[in-house]
């Protein structure tokens, strides 16, 4: 997804004078490597590992007129430099694009120190922040240039991990239906790189299954509409019940019960890989096979 | 556009003026109730007034013109002499300045950009101004616009903040000429900066100088002082807070 990422921002940095993009130090050697930064030296700004300065910058360069792509690494973008997000965006009233890497434990080995479970729950505090959990390549690709067409307030998480395939569809922002179980059957929400761990999980009992890349906003009107029975299971890559209550927002006149699937809010102090901390926290298939079979206790039976 | 030709004798009023610096006090006075201020309320008065009447570009009937002056008040807090000087200039009604810190006052006890003319950003939180303002200026390179000049304010105290620090750094390495940072120094900073607060732009190959806060032609002479290549600092030593 990085790599898209960077491919794409600057083929759109050669061709819209508006766009900029505000790094610190992470990703430079990319946009250097590919002549970005000599062919934009004004628009490819690295401020040195400064975090809190390049949202302050990007926001500033917002203000004059410029729409800026603010890049780093999930916990230093979106946590370090929480409070420059907040007043120098949203509160100066002015959008940007924040692009973040890592994830919630892309780079594993690095420790907790580069992981970020919490970045989307707290981007969510915000208001107006469109915030997509892209899936695949393709899909970070179609949030990029939509992003940069507007002057929306606009989180793209990226991660290193991924689904076989892109979903078309995905990138109107709504709930995309891959499967349709039986009038009142269960509903699992796979969000973004969840989606293939979650068919697999789902495969062997009835279900509907709904994908999301876009979680802010979230699409309550398409949930409403797709929903047939009582019980729905919610599986994002990041802390568990970010989405929660959106999803019961959008059924609160319905009766009905949420399993909440996600990683956990505990310091694990693991390294290795993020495949292992998938398992550990029971977001592989086996896992969500295992969790989701319990919660839905004569559904599950059958899986 | 063209600007008016600026005053040379600034204690006057200017034509397109309705108030000058005789009325600042009074305006305040709108918002506080009290004709007497603290030094620490009138920190930054001298200083606005001076770049306001003698430095700045702006005009009051076209607060948004791409070729205008930026001033940002980094240091939010204690604005009343912000909004007098607006209210003086033309940018604010002086009516406002009788509903300050009220629940539906376009005057908060820091201002927002939102609701004010000529207010180029929101501040109250202590630090962000001159990182914001590195972005502007970096804004009207990448845009190709060599006229305007930013001012940005600070406060001895909120230098404290080490995110001025990265952009301290940030605008030298950047040779952001466009960029003046005022700082005026009230002592009030709680673990003091040794050796003055123009040492720590100076050691990063910002241009500098440390005047009187009081002294309007000293304060005018150093607003507008050539510095070629590099962004400038002025020190405004005031009073001691008390």
């Amino acid at each position: 997804m990085r790599d898209r990422f960077v491919d794409v921002v600057t083929e759109l940095l050669d061709a819209d004078p508006r766009l900029a993009v505000v790094m610190a130090d992470i990703s430079v050697d990319r946009f250097r490597a590919n002549g970005a930064c000599a062919r934009h030296p004004q628009r490819v700004v690295n401020v040195g590992i400064r975090e809190g300065l390049m949202v302050d910058v990007a926001a500033g360069m917002a203000l004059e007129g410029m729409r800026p792509i603010a890049h780093s690494f999930a916990p230093f973008l979106v946590e370090r430099a929480f409070e420059q997000v907040k007043l120098a965006f949203s509160h100066q009233g002015v959008g940007g694009i924040l692009v973040s890497c890592g994830a919630s434990y892309d780079v594993a080995a690095y420790g907790r120190t580069h992981e970020a479970p919490g970045d989307v729950a707290l981007m969510a505090t915000l208001p107006g922040w469109r915030i997509h959990v892209p899936g695949h390549a393709d899909e970070v690709e179609t949030f990029i240039r939509e992003a940069a067409r507007t002057d929306d307030a606009v989180y793209i998480r990226l991660s290193e991990r991924k689904n076989a395939a892109a979903v078309a569809g995905a990138d109107g922002g709504g709930l995309v239906a891959l499967r349709r179980g039986a009038a009142g059957a269960p509903t699992v929400i796979a969000v973004g790189p969840m989606l293939d761990a979650v068919t697999e999980a789902a495969a062997s009992f009835d279900a509907t299954v709904l994908y999301a890349a876009t979680v802010r906003p979230f699409d309550r009107e398409g949930l409403r509409a797709l929903v047939t029975g009582t019980d729905v299971v919610l599986v994002e890559p990041y802390l568990e019940g970010t989405s929660a209550a959106e999803v019961s927002a959008a059924l609160s006149d319905r009766p009905h019960r949420l399993l909440c699937i996600g990683v956990p809010r505990t310091e694990q102090r693991k390294y290795g890989s993020a495949a292992q901390h998938d398992a550990a926290h029971g977001l592989d298939a086996a896992g969500l096979r295992a969790r989701m079979g319990e919660w839905l206790g004569a559904v599950g039976a059958r899986a | 556009m063209t600007y008016a030709t600026q005053p040379s004798n600034a204690e006057s009023t200017t034509a397109d003026t309705p108030h000058g610096y005789d009325d600042l006090r009074r305006l305040m006075s709108l918002m506080t109730g009290d004709e007497k201020h603290s030094h620490s309320a009138t920190s930054t008065l001298d200083v606005l007034w001076v770049l306001y009447d003698r430095v700045l570009r702006i005009d009051p009937r076209r607060p948004d013109d791409d070729d205008r002056d930026r001033f940002l008040l980094s240091k939010g807090h204690g604005p009343m002499a912000y909004y007098a000087v607006l209210a003086a200039r033309g940018f604010i009604d002086e009516a406002a300045l009788r509903t300050w810190a009220r629940y539906d006052s376009t005057l908060g006890l820091h201002p927002d950009r939102n609701l004010v003319p000529g207010v180029e950003i929101s501040s109250g939180s202590l630090g962000h101004g001159l990182p914001i303002a590195v972005g502007m200026a970096l804004g009207l390179r990448a845009r190709g616009k060599a006229g305007p000049r930013l001012y940005c304010l600070l406060g001895d105290a909120e230098f404290d903040e080490g995110s001025n620090g990265e952009a301290i750094v940030a605008a030298a390495r950047f040779g952001l000429e466009a960029l003046t940072a005022v700082v005026v120094d009230n002592q009030s900073s709680s673990l003091s900066w040794p050796g003055g607060i123009e040492r720590r732009f100076a050691v990063e190959g910002w241009a500098v100088a440390t005047v009187d806060g009081r002294d309007h032609s000293a304060l005018e002479a150093a607003l507008t002082s050539p510095h070629p290549g590099v962004p400038l600092a002025v020190v405004a030593v005031v009073e001691p807070k008390g």
